[in-house]
């Protein structure tokens, strides 16, 4: 049996190196995708992102606990989490340490946690990630986790892969400024309060909150599509009749438990929102082309280095650095270079 | 993109809390450029060997100071041989007595690094073991 089949049949270890192979980039890590490619599509993929220290790792060891053990009627759920750190730029090395919080998982076969170093990407995950969330789709894992590096402002590449995006903030981290700013903010589908039980939580749930109800971009992009819509202010039960998502505020107590309930039942109210109103297909289809277009980039800038005359890229590169060209000029000059010495060879 | 990175899991198994050798273990090894996925104190060996599986690791540090290493030990050996991790590379760090010594490696200990030891011994030492091994 090759890698790929051995990972649809359940084989953790074939799925371990499975990920590492396709984590390098490997021609084999690539194959073993392309066989699983077709299975995938069918995990709820949910961002946990936020600043460091705000307790992402313990809620989402949390919220596996819940999906594992769910209330009453519910069918446990199989877990895969992502965990993201950040690469050092200097040394290339990492250190993984979120499953640290994560040991109450330990020992349960319906939980898969692997850990991965950003490797130089600066959007909060790894460029990797996606193709690791799909192997772990295709191995059968129906809800996977996604927690980025610490993110401040601007890390929003998560937003892009998962279905689901909570952030995750704590008391005590800024005023109302920090909850008026765009990025992070802006791509939250349920916002959660961790650490609740610190004082300062009612102001960073008023910040939020007031940041939430002066408008929500989501709601603006939406509003050429239909109704409008009037933005409550107060933790509206998220209606599926609804057309735009308003996101929810959440409390929590990622060391005792405390609102995990509560916000496994936002994120099953997001998908059902999606499901119902088609996003779900509209977030798929901008995700693969997001993946469709950089994989392009990459590749046709590979091959169109390649297929440059030796030398001719560093003679330009040296002009740049001399400042005989501007960099629009230098990327012309390699562009039609590159053409004319493809019509020499015809 | 396609670079070989080696990736190491350092765990403490046993109940002693000292995990200071460990983080600077754990720190030296990022610096020589390596993955450390680092799991904190009282790991199981089974604990151990499940992370080392799902991490697909190539080298397992082990930092036991409560004196515990020669029944901790074999146990890792054996738990990862079970899950077909034979290939992974343990190491110890830690109070090891010197008439144990002979005995962990020859059970398959790359090596022992007491306190004291320069970080360059085992950072080479880790390095030239997964590195000839998946040539």
């Amino acid at each position: 049996m090759d890698l790929a089949q051995s990972v649809l049949a359940g084989d953790r270890l074939a799925l371990a190196r499975t990920l590492s192979l396709v984590e390098n980039g490997t021609a084999e890590g690539k194959s073993a995708l392309n066989t699983l490619f077709p299975h995938t599509g069918k995990a709820h993929l949910v961002g946990v992102t936020g600043a460091s220290g705000t307790g992402k790792s313990s809620l989402v060891n949390q919220l596996a606990r819940y999906y594992r053990q769910p209330s009453q009627g519910e069918q446990p759920r199989q877990v895969a989490i992502v965990a993201v750190d950040p690469t050092s730029p200097f040394t290339g090395g990492a250190i993984l340490g979120d499953r640290i919080r994560m040991r109450d998982l330990s020992g349960d076969p319906g939980v898969f946690i692997r850990s991965m170093a950003t490797r130089g990407s600066l959007g909060g995950i790894a460029s990797a990630t996606s193709a690791v969330v799909q192997v772990l789709d295709a191995a059968g894992y129906d809800l996977v986790l996604i927690e980025t590096v610490g993110a401040g402002q601007s890390e929003i590449d998560i937003a892009r892969l998962a279905h689901t995006t909570i952030v995750v903030e704590a008391p005590g981290l800024g005023d109302d400024i920090q909850a008026i700013k765009a990025g992070i903010m802006e791509i939250a589908d349920v916002l959660v309060v961790n650490k609740a039980d610190l004082p300062g939580v009612e102001n960073t749930e008023r910040a939020l909150r007031g940041s939430l109800s002066l408008s929500h971009p989501l709601a603006q992009r939406m509003l050429h599509h239909g109704k409008l819509v009037t933005l409550s202010a107060q933790p509206a039960a998220p209606s599926t009749e609804e057309l735009v998502w308003i996101p929810i505020i959440l409390r929590t107590v990622a060391l005792d438990g405390t609102g995990i309930p509560a916000l496994a039942e936002a994120i099953a109210n997001h998908r059902a929102y999606l499901q119902s109103t088609g996003s779900w297909q509209l977030r798929e289809r901008w995700r693969l082309q997001t993946e469709l277009d950089l994989l392009l980039q990459n590749t046709l800038v590979a091959s169109f280095r390649s297929s440059l005359p030796a030398g001719t890229y560093e003679r330009v590169l040296e002009d740049l650095l001399e400042r005989r060209v501007s960099p629009f000029e230098a990327v012309e000059r390699l562009v039609d270079g590159a053409g004319r010495a493809a019509e020499e060879v015809v | 993109m396609s670079e070989r990175k080696i990736r190491v899991l350092i765990a403490k198994p046993g109940l002693d809390g000292h995990d200071r050798g460990a983080k600077v273990v754990a720190r030296a090894l990022r610096d020589a450029g390596m993955e450390v996925i680092y799991t904190g104190l009282r790991q199981t060996p089974e604990m151990i060997a499940e992370a080392a599986l799902q991490e697909d690791v190539d080298a397992v540090g082990l930092s036991i100071l409560s004196g515990a290493h020669m029944a901790l030990v074999p146990r890792v050996f054996e738990l990862l041989k079970a899950n077909g991790q034979e290939r992974v590379k343990v190491f110890l760090g830690g109070i090891v007595p010197d008439e144990d010594v002979p005995l962990l490696l020859k059970m398959g200990v790359i090596g022992i690094y007491g306190p004291g030891t320069l970080s360059d011994t085992y950072v080479n030492d880790i390095r030239k073991a997964v590195l000839t091994d998946n040539a």
